[in-house]
């Protein structure tokens, strides 16, 4: 639509390669879209039920402190400039202060995001690993028992509670069995033996070449990140296996075999071949998809991410860390969709 | 064949009105595609036992002051966590003595409360929206369609999390934040259907007759634009439910002593290493319902997929 409105433009920049201009109408909606999510966001923490000068000068303060701590903040001015002031801020990287940590918002959500990057990678990671052998395998045996079972996986996938299964995992496992380490990233006394290199523990302990530690990091991670990749295979599974039924469908795979390639050339290197790009797409949304249910995976395992720093922030009033944790998330989320989006015009030759 | 057009008495005759190749009016015809889908429909177990769960919940949901051996709330703090099946708590009791089966059987109504609210109020925010970006074109649909996608592009809890938040939390407000957070992709599909509308004949001789837009719109386009997004809300229904138990299970849903499923888990995390059966009995609930609307989903859109035929 936007590529219609401003066809007028495009015939006098002919000389511009077509694919930097599809670049620059991807970069345009991308900035609407940011723009327009940041809108949100200023709005929702606009009506928000709480008055963020009482939160910072407190219920006893004067009339005059009221009404300076009011100018102060900018509320006096109209809301489209209060808006512009929000843009100008976010755009410089400052969210304001978190009333919980008494720290600039900001270097909160650099402390926390590698916790959840961490997580959401390892459990991807194994989404995929796992994930699209078993729908290619379900999709050329269609019908098998490895069909079905793929089916009920997906669909156990698609109605379990990420929280309940979490905690029953942690029951179990933890409680009951004591196989793994439970909640929180590392034992209590292990805690402070890490630096804080990368932020992520796996990495950290690694480099400093701490075997015992890394051990112990992984009996925590193992189970969030079983969850979250259970959850990606899910999704990961059922996408591949209906991408890879509409190819094996298509009268060059007849082809391919009446040539005499082996079954395994028609499926790995035809169907499949023509499978990836789409797939590539679905796995950026899973990874979108497990950043946002880290709020609650991150709660019932205590794993302190961006997830539980919302949701901590949202249940203690605190409205600049809730703002610019939505704001990080929702960056991230349009990000790995506008990611995924190149990816597919780079890829895909028809959708040039 | 072209005898009756008036309901015949007898079933076996019932059966031919409904499966005859050659309707002769326009209820006859729809009733009778409608039927062939639900034969169809009744021949996949799996959805089968999906509708059978659900049309339970609904009974359970509406018979639940019967059905539920105490109330929801009465307290008896001396059975605090006692185990399933003992001192006539089938379920257990939960941490204040109270009977957790009774309160999964009033819970049944909050999560269907809930589901219906948000599965009739997103669809037709998506139906508005949708309809009117496809029908009028130009600058009204590149500004639907843009904010769409901006809610679109939304990571959803994380957006109703937000909104519940601003709004105070609550049953009603996590209603409206999921509906907030689920419109658009109604909106997508309501406008691509109106798209393939719009320049129909009938829509131009409709026209000819001196329709105006809101007519066209509400009289023509939105009831062949209703099938699509039911299949798409059957099929949403197990998220909505998983969201909602979600938003109470963080504390900002349905506030206690409300018997709701997701806050209940929340309740019983205190507890679980040592009574486990306080988060496992809601969590297995919310489990069955969402399968059940999972497997209904799939079921459906067997049947009703377009594509299906082609292959």
């Amino acid at each position: 639509m936007a590529i219609e409105n401003r066809s007028g433009n495009r015939r006098k920049r002919a000389s511009i390669p077509p694919w930097l201009r599809g670049i620059g109408s991807t970069l345009f909606t991308v900035l609407i879209t940011m723009v327009g999510l940041l809108f949100v966001t200023f709005i929702i923490g606009r009506v928000m039920p709480i008055d963020p000068v009482l939160a910072i000068v407190g219920e006893s303060a004067s009339r005059a402190t009221y009404d300076a701590a009011y100018q102060e903040l900018g509320l006096d001015k109209p809301l489209l400039v209060q808006f512009f002031i929000f843009l100008l801020d976010i755009a410089q990287g400052n969210f304001g202060e978190s009333l919980l940590t008494a720290r600039p918002v900001s270097q909160d959500l650099l402390r926390v995001f590698p916790a959840t990057f961490e997580l959401a990678t390892v459990g991807t990671f194994f989404g995929v690993l796992l994930g699209v052998p078993l729908g290619v395998l379900a999709a050329v045996k269609r019908g098998s028992w490895i069909d079905h079972i793929a089916r009920v996986v997906a669909l156990i996938g698609y109605s379990m509670p990420v929280f309940w299964i979490g905690l029953i995992g942690l029951l179990v496992f933890y409680g009951k069995l004591g196989w793994i380490g439970g909640p929180g990233r590392l034992d209590i006394f292990y805690v402070d033996m890490v630096p804080n290199i990368t932020g992520m523990i796996l990495v950290d302990s690694l480099l400093m070449g701490d075997m015992g530690i890394f051990r112990n990091a992984i009996s925590h991670i193992v189970l969030p990140a079983a969850l979250l990749a259970y959850y990606s295979l899910a999704y990961i599974s059922r996408m591949t296996r209906s991408f890879m039924l509409e190819q094996l469908d298509q009268e060059y795979i007849v082809t391919a075999q009446v040539k005499g390639l082996s079954a395994n050339a028609v499926i790995w290197r035809h169907a499949f071949g023509n499978v990836k790009v789409p797939l590539v797409t679905v796995i950026a949304l899973s990874y979108a998809a497990l950043l946002e249910g880290s709020v609650l995976t991150e709660t019932i395992f205590s794993w302190p991410g961006i997830g539980s720093y919302i949701t901590t922030a949202l249940l203690s009033a605190d409205m600049n860390a809730v703002l610019g944790g939505t704001v990080v998330v929702g960056l991230v989320f349009v990000c790995l969709n506008i990611f995924s989006d190149l990816l597919y015009k780079f890829f895909d030759p028809r959708a040039k | 064949m072209s005898m009756s057009t008036e309901l015949p008495q007898k079933s076996s005759s019932l059966y031919e009105w409904l499966t005859t190749d050659t309707p002769t009016s326009r209820k006859q015809a729809r009733l009778s595609s409608w039927y062939r889908s639900w034969l169809e429909l009744r021949s996949n177990p799996m959805a089968m036992f999906g509708i059978a769960i659900l049309l339970a919940l609904v009974l359970i949901a509406w018979f639940a002051p019967l059905l539920a051996p105490q109330s929801p709330f009465t307290q008896d703090l001396a059975a605090r966590l006692t185990p399933p099946g003992e001192g006539g708590y089938i379920l257990g009791s939960d941490s204040l003595g109270r009977d957790i089966l009774s309160r999964l059987i009033y819970g049944s109504r909050i999560t269907l409360y809930i589901v219906s609210l948000v599965a009739l109020m997103a669809p037709i925010v998506g139906l508005f929206v949708g309809t009117a970006a496809g029908y009028l074109g130009g600058w009204i649909d590149v500004t639907l369609m843009r904010i769409t996608d901006i809610f679109l592009a939304f990571p959803k809890l994380i957006l109703a999390l937000a909104f519940v938040s601003a709004l105070g939390a609550g049953i009603e407000n996590a209603v409206l934040a999921i509906v907030l957070t689920s419109w658009p992709p109604y909106a997508r599909i309501a406008r691509a259907e109106t798209l393939t509308i719009r320049n129909a004949d009938f829509i131009h001789a409709i026209k000819l007759q001196g329709a105006g837009a809101l007519r066209i719109i509400t009289r023509h386009i939105w009831p062949l634009c209703i099938s699509s997004l039911v299949i798409r809300v059957t099929l949403d229904m197990a998220g909505i439910i998983l969201t909602a138990a979600g938003l109470g299970f963080l504390g900002l849903g349905a506030q206690p002593p409300s018997p709701e499923w997701g806050a209940m888990i929340s309740a019983g995390r205190k507890f679980i290493l040592d009574h486990w059966w306080v988060a496992t009995m809601p969590g297995l609930a919310i489990f069955i319902v969402s399968l059940a609307f999972n497997l209904l989903g799939d079921g459906l859109r067997d049947v009703l997929d377009p594509k299906k035929n082609s292959k």
